[in-house]
């Protein structure tokens, strides 16, 4: 059993001023997961009549993408690959300070506590992130062929769970990597195809819209991705999207080129 | 209300019956149909699936989640695979074995004509997802490539490694995105239903808080959605996911809906067994792993040696002994209620004595590494994380976890419950699975409902329906409206000393040892004589702090806590009137000489279909009036099931 001093960010709402709190938390075993951790502190809290720290989680098995905490600096931790409900407390040395804050970036504004909301994802995919096929249109599923090496490249890609650890960590708080998993998983499955170019310029735009930075190839998304989603999807973004820019009649292509190179 | 329950089965031939009704459904006109708005509660794959499928049809539709966004729903965390009869590999698989196999999986207790068609829509699910973009698992010649599960032996179940669950998702919440940008659907996310307007038996709308402002608010429709998942949280420790819950089914049974054999709960057996006091839920590991992976325990009690020192022969591989057959792939309620055996008589491993091995040693010995890790790489990861041992290795540790729920509100053939307007689809409704559901068939039936069955048939109900809305200043509305900011304020009102989490563990305890994996009538009696005691305490103890009108997590999950101290007092209830053993209700007191479940048919060959009824106060009903559905079996005659 360990004990343990968090840092916690402190902020009842929006528009308030929020600021960093100290709690002491005892007993943590190293079988409970950093949520639990949280539990703990929480239940503490309630028993001392204060209000308990809020922080979003679902599923609690790392595939929802609510959880999603700065833990030391890092997005999720810095166990690689994990989300922050997936993380257990043996990896933290007992009797060390652990300092942990919300997600932050211009998209994401703070709701309460560790909370943000990161609507902005869900529109960026509603500009265009899918195939727009009916119900009932469909052919036989064996109609048309994958190569198993395209089908799980595309598995990979689609794997992404929407916590936005890869706005989080970069400088830019850009979303590209967010916005190339999805584009490249379709992209790369004959389904995607009609529609491939228009979405990644809908889906670019969009995430420009909501504040999203722009990629300077620093690529830290990519370390901080707890599903390991490469960030070579984002040069297949970049060529789809130069190439869409260079077709589409309606798109101001040189704002959104210059931007890419930048 | 008299209470009718008719089932509004089809006519015809059982292969016929969903032909006939789609022919003899009524239409709305396509300019009418933007005159109808729909409302749906939950965005898992139900009700994502339902919502994008009405609005692409012309509905105006409303969709609620309390997650910040649809693509969190439970749903997500699915994930072994999708049924289908596809016979893609020629191994016997068809529509009528897919049926069979529902049937018999569900010990005999669901309705025919409900799974013959599920049978007959699955095929095209794969169709339409695979048309989404989902990329499923494929074979080397670009086929989609299939697996087997528990239960069947024909390979009819599509997967995406483990993550079967968020990439259909991911497809239905796509689906529903398109409708939101064409703005025929309106989203509300962290927005909770807390209740059900029902107005001279018909659903006029749902009464909402927003979880951030804390604000409640009213919302009218022609008809009402509910596809709000299952309730396995009412055992405190169960593999969903924190938030799931039983308040939007328990209210509307609550406003006269029938709720129908909740007691049908399912046990799944390959979970990581819980380490401590602290644990807030336990996490499954799918049910595939038994294509490869077998389960076995010491043969001799207080064998600590280390496994791999344990030689072949000295281990009990209790399910291929007791089910030849079958072996590791029996279906869950067996391979449960056996490791339960086993550990009952001390064979048990792991620092708790509840776990046995689910051994990968041999699989990666004949089929290799490489191939072993294709298929379960994720599910490695996931329990090394969480038990710091590496399953290839060591064998896992898996005990069995309270998973899902195959009962739910009473809905007849058109998906709809005995309130008129009031669909329910996916978990939240009683009707495919029986007293046992098969692997990979939630996914699959959620599905079904959504883009196929429940569009149509709501469709129909409109064409009875005036264009014109029941306005939310109704005193129906009125009234609804200011229970919900009643119970809300009566809440925050107790001041005692306890979390709600507090009261869910003990609740969840109580369940667990009188209501889990085996009940008989006297943990049922002691469990029906303590709840409404800890309810008791509830309303005198519970601590919320913070206020109503702000986001308040505590309160969300107070409000939880309640309907589920209620609701467990009609699960006792039922699990006690049903006296005998079928799919995962096993009493004690019903089992044949080999321990196996004993049926009995000729007094419990039906649906018990619960009526609320109100008690003194207003947080202790009175015991519920039970209605039977008798169930006809035209196609399958019941058997005793057997894997043997
Ligand atoms: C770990 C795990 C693995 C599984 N694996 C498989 C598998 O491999 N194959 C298979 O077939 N099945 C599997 N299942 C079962 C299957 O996932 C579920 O039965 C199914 O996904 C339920 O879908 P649903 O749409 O009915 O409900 P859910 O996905 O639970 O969605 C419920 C929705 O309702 C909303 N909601 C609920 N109440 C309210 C309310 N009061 N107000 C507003 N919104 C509300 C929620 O926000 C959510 O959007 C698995 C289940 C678990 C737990
Ligand atoms: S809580 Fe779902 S990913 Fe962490």
């Amino acid at each position: 059993m360990a004990n343990y001093r968090v840092n916690i960010w402190r902020q009842d709402q929006t528009e308030k001023q929020g600021r960093f709190e100290q709690y002491r938390v005892e007993d943590i075993s190293e079988d409970m997961s950093f949520l639990e951790m949280l539990d703990v502190l929480n239940e503490k809290l309630i028993s001392d009549d204060l209000v308990p720290v809020a922080f979003d989680h679902d599923c609690r098995e790392g595939i929802c993408g609510a959880c999603g905490l700065v833990i030391n600096g890092i997005p999720h931790g810095k166990e690689c690959g994990t989300t922050t409900c997936q993380l257990y407390m043996r990896h933290f040395t007992a009797d060390t300070e652990i300092t942990i804050e919300p997600f932050r970036a211009q998209a994401f504004p703070l709701i309460k506590d560790l909370m943000v909301d990161r609507s902005s994802l869900d529109r960026v995919l509603q500009s265009g992130g899918y195939v727009s096929v009916h119900t009932g249109a469909a052919a036989d599923a064996n109609n048309v062929l994958i190569a198993k090496h395209k089908a799980d490249d595309a598995f990979t890609a689609a794997t992404c769970i929407g916590c936005g650890a890869c706005v989080a960590v970069c400088r830019n708080a850009s979303g590209m990597l967010f916005v190339a998993a999805k584009t490249s998983q379709l992209a790369l499955l004959p389904q995607g195809q009609p529609e491939r170019l228009e979405r990644s310029l809908s889906m670019v735009k969009q995430m420009q819209d909501e504040g999203f930075g722009n990629c300077s190839n620093h690529y830290e998304c990519e370390a901080a991705c707890p599903k390991n989603i490469p960030a070579s999807y984002i040069a297949q973004l970049n060529r789809d999207f130069l190439n869409a820019s260079m077709t589409s009649k309606e798109y101001e292509s040189q704002t959104h080129c210059k931007s890419l190179e930048e | 209300m008299p209470i009718s329950l008719d089932s509004r089965i089809p006519d015809g031939d059982l292969a016929d019956k969903w032909s006939n009704q789609q022919a003899n459904f009524k239409l709305v006109s396509p300019n009418n149909k933007t005159k109808y708005k729909v409302i749906v509660i939950g965005s898992g794959l139900a009700g994502a699936s339902a919502a994008a499928t009405l609005a692409e049809q012309g509905y105006q539709v409303d969709c609620f989640s309390f997650n910040d966004s649809p693509r969190r729903a439970h749903s997500v965390a699915a994930q072994g695979g999708i049924n289908a009869a596809k016979n893609y590999r020629n191994d016997g698989d068809s529509t009528y074995r897919l049926f069979y196999d529902t049937i018999k999986g569900g010990d005999f207790r669901s309705r025919e004509a409900n799974v013959y068609r599920l049978a007959e829509v699955s095929g095209q699910i794969i169709d339409h997802c695979v048309a989404q973009g989902i990329p499923f698992a494929r074979d080397y010649a670009g086929y989609l490539d299939s697996r087997s599960f528990g239960g069947v032996q024909v390979s009819r179940t599509f997967y995406a490694k483990g993550q079967t669950g968020q990439q259909l998702l991911l497809g239905a919440y796509g689906a529903l995105n398109r409708q939101i940008h064409l703005g025929k659907v309106r989203m509300f996310v962290r927005s909770e239903m807390l209740d059900v307007v029902v107005d001279k038996g018909v659903a006029q709308g749902i009464i909402v808080r927003n979880l951030v402002s804390g604000e409640v608010s009213r919302f009218n429709a022609h008809a009402v959605i509910i596809a709000s998942g299952g309730y396995s949280n009412m055992f405190y420790l169960s593999t969903n996911a924190l938030s799931s819950n039983v308040t939007a089914t328990y209210r509307a049974y609550k406003q006269g809906a029938l709720f129908a054999n909740p007691a049908f709960t399912q046990i799944h057996p390959t979970c990581i067994p819980a380490s401590g006091e602290h644990q807030s839920k336990l996490t499954l590991m799918s049910e595939s792993l038994r294509n490869d992976g077998r389960i076995w325990v010491p043969a001799k009690q207080g064998d600590h040696r280390l496994p791999a020192d344990i030689p072949h022969n000295e281990r009990d591989y209790f399910l291929e002994r007791r089910y030849p057959a079958f072996g590791n792939l029996v279906p869950r309620d067996i391979a449960s209620r056996a490791v339960k055996q086993v550990c009952d008589k001390g064979l048990g491993v792991g620092p708790t004595g509840h776990g046995v091995y689910l051994d990968l040693a041999d699989a990666i010995d004949s089929s290799g590494r490489d191939i072993i890790e294709e298929r379960y790489g994720n599910l490695f990861e996931m329990y090394q994380r969480i038990t710091s041992e590496n399953p290839e290795k060591t064998p896992m540790r898996i005990y069995p976890a309270a998973h899902y729920t195959m009962g739910g509100l009473w809905v007849d053939y058109h998906l709809m419950s005995n309130i008129k307007g009031l669909f329910v689809i996916g978990e939240a409704n009683f009707s495919d699975h029986g007293a046992n559901r098969l692997g990979a068939s939630a996914l699959m039936q959620g599905l079904a409902d959504g883009y196929f069955i429940v569009p149509s048939c709501v469709s129909h109900y409109l064409t009875e329906q005036k264009p014109q809305l029941v306005d939310t200043t109704s005193d129906s509305f009125n009234e609804i409206d200011q229970s919900v900011e009643n119970r809300v304020a009566d809440l925050l009102s107790i001041k005692g000393q306890h979390s709600a989490d507090y009261f869910h563990r003990k609740l969840g305890q109580l369940m667990w040892d009188n209501c889990g994996m085996a009940r008989s009538e006297k943990g049922l009696r002691k469990a029906l004589d303590e709840i409404p005691k800890l309810s008791e305490q509830f309303w005198q103890q519970l601590k919320i702090t913070g206020c109503g009108k702000e986001l308040n997590f505590q309160l969300e999950k107070a409000g939880r806590v309640a309907d589920f101290l209620e609701f467990s007092q009609l699960v006792c209830q039922d699990a006690l009137h049903r006296s005998e053993s079928c799919g995962g209700h096993f009493r004690q007191e019903s089992q044949n000489a080999e321990g196996e479940a004993l049926r009995n048919d000729d007094d419990f060959s039906y649906v018990a279909a619960w009526q609320f009824k109100s008690g003194k106060s207003n947080h202790q009903p009175e015991p519920a009036t039970l209605h039977k559905e008798p169930l006809r079996h035209e196609a399958v005659a019941p058997d005793q099931r057997s894997y043997k």
